[in-house]
């Protein structure tokens, strides 16, 4: 399983970066961790002529806090992401959600960009950064723009992202307050595997202990992954008992739009997002009962 | 479709090559480098036998092109043993619980393993599980695997 | 030997080759490279079945670095068919689909190109005009008269069928209290080793040789080889020292060998090829059994079993290799552990458009244990009785051994309840009882497995001549030859290829025990095709025993040899000699001694000084046939198949998600008994290693083929491996009971745990499930298999 030839090019910026993909049009990729890529390229199905090496360009990598937002450079890696003591304090969403993305070996070399731009509908990042609303910022020689979540993720493995476009960073909103909580479940066949199907929640809780504040998606049941918009309503400014979580998250299956494939057909993921997505509430739930308390 | 210069340290040894932009960094070790420990079970990055160190972390060979990991520290598992040859504690750990039977996934486990007691000495059971729950083995079914890697954690802490 | 107080054999004792490969020192197939090597990469039909028009070859041969496009036609006029296990003369089994592509992987041609990316690119380039033809996929519409030919020349898609009756079966079944029938079914899955095949063959036309460097594990490579390219056996040289990165049965790889060994004779230069995990997973033929059973039971009030009837139906794929024999390999231990008296068994073998079987570890007997092993639950269940006792009541007895089941085999040893007992007090029966129950009640799923199952061994593959008349071949045997240097070292020769077996150690350790000398000190080497003596392969669970055997009868001829020369310095009969570690002296007197060193001198230096007669040197060959074989089956069909039965019994504990249909193994426990330990360590391993082959047949495994006949399964993406995160902890307990037909009382252990394990987790599934009326009779049973049985369960109003 040898890769069809292509010529390399290492940028050494993100200006660089931007006029080889303008120049190399619709056969020019960037590469990054790779680990998605060169798989496909290994079973030749994909054949990039130009592959644009991004893994130098130091002003790609790098986590910061940016007042309420925690700033994520696209060629950071998942491992390094998952250690960041800032994610562990500012995103646990997206910590908990990382010890599920591959294995620790791809996650040293895979990144929080390559992982977004792949648009996997199961994909746990994908589903967190969904979950959280954050935003992609976006670089080309045409300019910069920026796309919510929900505008990035366009359906199964395809993005907005035009084919000279670089992702430059994610940028995730970061939950204020005292009484906040997240869940994060998924099932996969073995732990390593695809998501067959996941659930993310975050919560925060007014001084009364109801719901003042939660967003709830699924991933592996749509094109992309999926925000429970109509759970959501239900539940907020409720005291999230598991009663009123069970029957807000009954009408799940009618907002989904499950794939099958060879691990998993629709009714399967339809079902079982729905459970996750209640797990995950439940947990997030009590973990902000936990921080209330604390 | 290009060819390329491409320089690595390995297992402390300055090694160049030449090799073309689509050649993975498992086949440059071993048919451009000689060094034929490191062993290729999928090229999909699944079974990790292709596992090595580059710059500190354990990664899939496979899915690294060289010209990528130019430059790059790598450690392969030629690189374990001792500067005297002595096998490490770890590979020797293997030897005693019978850690391996056709050896095809070794090399790749012992990567896994020792970068999993560089950053943690003294591992819990499930701990060395997820270490090396990316490593496919198909003839040990890890048992002997997990003691073996215990095994190791407790000499290294006792030398 | 069976029985004494052991100084080597049995005790702990490190593998020696495993520090070869911790060093990464192994020499596997692909770490070879001879200078002017060329690379193969294969062209694969799309379809399930076409027919090929024609193949354009030049843009590929355009290609630079390209030297030869190898079509199924140019072959085939250059070779013979490969051999098959069964009688089939119209179906002609060809390394390259020739004519006609039949199953959707089918290698139609080989590119040899200056680097394996060439051949790669080169074979995108190659046009082949396929006519899609009609195709069958399931084994059952294959039957019909109606179904597509998948070799119309052959008339029908039944590559066997036949009926055995042993007993008085339909008696048996009328006067019974009870009886049972039912289905189930074990999907086509095997044990994939995480090398793929590779050979390299080059011809060398100074000496007239075609040498083989392979990661092989086939009985008769050498004489295969030579058969297809109709060269002489000696001809040919395969090199046995090649490390290979695992096998379990699969890696009979003569398709590729025939094709690398026919270019190099062509082309005047080394030729590898290499499979990349595509190539092996449709094309190279590692498909293992894939059954549908028909199971029938008579049985009393008290859940004793008197009569089994086995309907084997098995999906051969396209071609009939010997993978069909994998039907017959069950005949020797058709009702399990059991004292049924008669039994019934129908094997068909049907052809699909699917990827050829190979032969998996077990060669048959884990699926047959997993029906066999349905069928007690199920009685169990029908008289209202635990499945420990119903076992406890058909388990043949300790003081019945050697015991002739209905087939005509005969098992050696064994104490059946003693194992049954020892696991059950190690898992804490009642407390595992507990455990589920506590499991349960915190709204989890939970079932306990139970599975007592044989492993024939010793590979007397008699079902050879019982599954092909026209075969009468009834020698199984193997070799071993020992040489002590001129200054005492010892080595000896093993003569075929080893895939992590140990058998360097196992050799080892036998002649030092035999020679009362450290094994360490031993040195086993594997010989190449054209000096080893005969060899039948580490098939069958048989080199513990005839390996074992073969060693340890050699040793006993150096040791004879050694004291007939110290008998002749000391002029007195050898009964007045004590041997000790090699060296000699003269009983009751220590100070009369001749030294190892002493008498291996005299041996190679001190013509002088040898009895009248004797050859010189230190040498000594030995080779032996399978103990109980040499005969043919009666008409009837019985046979001794196999002679050493060993035996196992699994415990597991399994917890279910009800709503995701996860299962976690939480506790495994096994019970062993394989007579005579020669390394614990070794056995341990196959043992453990075993029971994982096992966990992913039960719950992950399973080559997945669409309406189409596409195989959806090709790559470690889908066809899903259990890591160590799917395999649980074991526990392992030990008995031994020796086989009295072998010298140190050793049977086999190649094949443990792979036997019992799926039965007993299918058993544990089942247990789970059990308190909803719910059952599962296929494997694997798959999270989405699970799920939406429990999915429906709840949907038609169900309880949990």
């Amino acid at each position: 399983m040898k890769a069809a030839p292509f010529d390399y090019l290492r940028a050494a910026s993100i200006d660089e970066a931007c006029r080889a993909l303008a120049d190399g049009g619709d056969d020019a990729r960037l590469i990054a961790g790779g680990q998605t890529l060169v798989p496909l390229m290994a079973m030749r199905l994909a054949r990039p002529a130009l592959l644009i090496d991004i893994n130098r360009i130091s002003e790609l990598a790098g986590i910061a806090l940016d007042g309420d937002m925690l700033v994520i450079g696209a060629c950071t890696r998942q491992a390094d992401a998952l250690a960041s003591p800032l994610v562990r304090e500012h995103l646990p969403l997206l910590a908990d959600a990382l010890s599920h993305v591959g294995h620790g070996q791809t996650r040293n070399r895979g990144t929080i960009g390559g992982s977004l731009c792949n648009a996997d509908p199961s994909a746990e990042i994908p589903l967190v950064a969904q979950t959280l609303e954050a935003e992609l910022v976006i670089r080309s020689v045409r300019g910069e723009r920026r796309l919510k979540t929900a505008d990035f993720l366009e359906f199964a493995m395809t993005t907005a992202l035009e084919p000279d476009e670089c992702l430059i960073e994610a940028r995730f909103p970061v939950w204020r307050g005292g009484a906040v909580g997240h869940g994060f479940h998924e099932v996969s066949i073995r732990d390593s595997d695809f998501a067959l199907a996941a659930a993310a929640a975050q919560v925060a809780l007014d001084a009364a202990g109801n719901c003042a504040r939660i967003h709830v998606a699924v991933g592996g049941a749509s094109p992309a992954a999926l925000r429970l918009g109509p759970v959501e309503d239900a539940l907020r400014g409720g005291p999230l008992d598991d009663a009123a979580i069970a029957d807000a998250c009954a009408a799940i299956a009618g907002l989904l739009d499950p794939q099958a494939d060879i691990h998993a057909d629709a009714g399967y993921r339809s079902r079982v997002a729905g459970a996750m997505a209640r797990r995950a509430i439940v947990s997030a739930r009590d973990a902000a009962r936990r921080a209330a308390a604390a | 479709m290009s060819e390329h210069r491409v320089t690595l340290t390995v297992n402390g040894n300055e090694m160049s090559g030449t090799a073309e932009a689509r050649l993975t960094l498992v086949d440059f070790l071993r048919d451009v480098l000689g060094l034929t420990g490191t062993h290729i079970g999928c090229e999909h990055g699944v079974c990790g036998a292709c596992s090595v160190i580059m710059d500190g972390k354990p990664v899939r060979a496979c899915l690294t092109f060289a010209v990528i990991a130019d430059g790059a520290a790598i450690t392969t598992v030629e690189g374990l043993e001792g500067a005297d040859g002595e096998m490490s504690p770890l590979q020797d750990a293997f030897c005693e619980t019978h850690a391996l039977q056709c050896g095809y996934c070794t090399p790749g486990m012992l990567i896994a393993a020792h970068a999993l007691l560089a950053e943690n000495p003294d591992p819990s059971s499930a701990q060395i599980r997820d270490a090396i729950g990316g490593n496919l083995c198909r003839c040990t079914g890890y048992v002997q695997i997990v003691e073996a890697i215990a095994l190791a954690a407790e000499k290294l802490r006792g030398a | 030997m069976a029985g004494t107080d052991f100084r080597f054999v049995g005790r702990k004792r490190r593998v020696r080759e495993d520090r070869r490969f911790v060093t990464g020192r192994g020499r596997f197939a692909a770490d070879l490279s001879l200078p002017g090597t060329l690379h193969i990469a294969m062209v694969s039909s799309p379809y399930a079945c076409a027919e090929i028009k024609g193949i354009d070859v030049r843009a590929a041969l355009a290609l630079p670095g390209v030297r030869a496009v190898l079509t199924g036609d140019e072959l085939s006029g250059h070779i013979n068919p490969l051999l098959s296990g069964l009688d089939l003369p119209a179906v002609k089994r060809l390394p390259l689909a020739h004519g006609r592509a039949r199953y959707a992987g089918e290698w139609v041609c080989a590119v040899v190109a200056e680097t394996r990316a060439v051949a790669e690119d080169a074979a995108e380039l190659v046009a082949v005009d396929y006519a899609p033809l009609d195709y069958v996929i399931d084994p059952e519409k294959a039957l019909r008269p109606d179904a597509p030919l998948v070799h119309p020349e052959h008339g029908s898609n039944v590559f066997f069928n036949r009926k055995w009756v042993w007993g008085d079966v339909e008696g048996d079944f009328a006067k019974a209290a009870n009886t049972l029938a039912f289905r189930v079914r074990w999907s086509r899955c095997s044990t994939v080793p995480i090398e793929t095949f590779a050979v390299t063959a080059s011809w060398d036309p100074g000496r007239e040789v075609l040498d083989v460097w392979a990661s092989i594990q086939m009985p008769k490579f050498p004489e295969q080889i030579a058969r297809a390219l109709r060269l002489p056996v000696n001809g040919i040289n395969v090199h046995f020292d090649v490390d290979v990165g695992g096998s379990y049965g699969l890696k009979r790889g003569i398709r590729q060998t025939v094709i690398v060994a026919y270019l190099s004779r062509t082309l005047r230069t080394p030729v590898r090829f290499i499979e990349d995990r595509l190539e092996n997973m449709s094309g190279g033929e590692i498909h293992g059994p894939d059954r549908i059973f028909d199971m029938a039971v008579a049985f009393d009030d008290d859940g004793v079993m008197s009569s089994l009837r086995i309907k084997a139906t098995d999906d051969c794929g396209c071609y009939p290799g010997r993978a069909p024999l994998q039907l017959g390999k069950p005949v020797s231990a058709i009702v399990g552990p059991y004292r049924i008296g008669s039994a019934e068994y129908e094997a068909t073998s049907v052809s699909t458009n699917k990827t050829s079987q190979e032969a998996v570890r077990g060669f048959g007997q884990a699926p047959t244990n997993f029906a066999i092993e349905a069928t007690v639950d199920k009685v169990a269940r029908a008289v209202g009785l635990s499945r420990a006792e119903v076992r406890r009541r058909n388990l043949i007895r300790a003081d019945e051994f050697p015991w002739r089941i209905p087939s005509g085999s005969e098992y050696d040893s064994g104490d059946y309840h003693a194992v049954l007992d020892k696991v059950m007090a190690s898992a804490g029966w009642e407390s595992m009882v507990s455990r589920r129950d506590a499991l349960r009640a915190e709204g989890r799923l939970a079932g306990i497995g139970l599975s007592t199952c044989l492993e024939p061994s010793g590979g007397n593959s008699s079902f050879e001549p019982l599954f092909n008349l026209k075969n009468d071949t009834t020698t199984w045997m193997e070799s071993c030859l020992i040489k002590i240097d001129m200054l005492g070292g010892v080595t000896a020769m093993i003569g075929t290829s080893s895939s992590g077996q140990g058998h360097e150690t196992l050799v080892a350790t036998v002649i030092g025990e035999e020679l009362q000398r450290d094994p360490d000190t031993i040195r086993a080497i594997h010989s190449d095709s054209l000096s080893a003596l005969p060899s039948n392969s580490p098939v069958g669970s048989r080199m513990a025993i005839m390996l074992g055997g073969a060693a340890g009868g050699a040793a006993r001829r150096i040791k004879q040899r050694v004291l007939e020369i110290a008998a002749h310095n000391f002029q007195l009969p050898i009964d007045r000699l004590i041997y000790d570690g090699g060296d000699v002296h003269v009983d009751g007197d220590a100070g009369r001694v001749l030294t190892w060193a002493q008498l291996v001198d005299i041996a190679h230096r001190k013509y002088h000084d040898m009895p009248l007669g004797a050859e010189p040197g230190l040498q000594a060959s030995f080779t032996w046939e399978v103990p109980t074989g040499g005969a043919l089956p009666a008409a009837d069909g019985t046979v001794q198949m196999y002679p050493c039965y060993a035996f196992e019994a699994h415990v597991p504990l399994i917890a279910i998600d009800p709503e995701t249909g996860q299962v976690e193994i939480l506790a495994y426990h096994i019970g062993h008994d394989c007579g005579t330990v020669i390394n614990p360590d070794i056995v341990r391993g196959m043992t453990l290693g075993g029971i994982a082959h096992g966990i992913g047949a039960a719950l992950y495994e399973k080559f997945d083929y669409d309406e189409n006949g596409q195989h959806l399964s090709g790559s470690f993406m889908d066809y899903l491996l259990p890591t160590s995160n799917e395999i649980p902890d074991v526990t392992m307990v030990k008995h031994y009971t020796p086989s009295p037909l072998t010298p140190l009382g050793q049977k086999g252990a190649g094949e443990s745990g792979y036997l019992g394990a799926p039965a007993a987790i299918a058993g544990a599934v089942n247990d789970a499930l059990r308190p909803l009326g719910l059952e599962i009779t296929t494997l694997p049973m798959r999270v989405r298999d699970i799920e939406a049985l429990l999915a429906s369960h709840r949907a038609s109003g169900g309880k949990f």
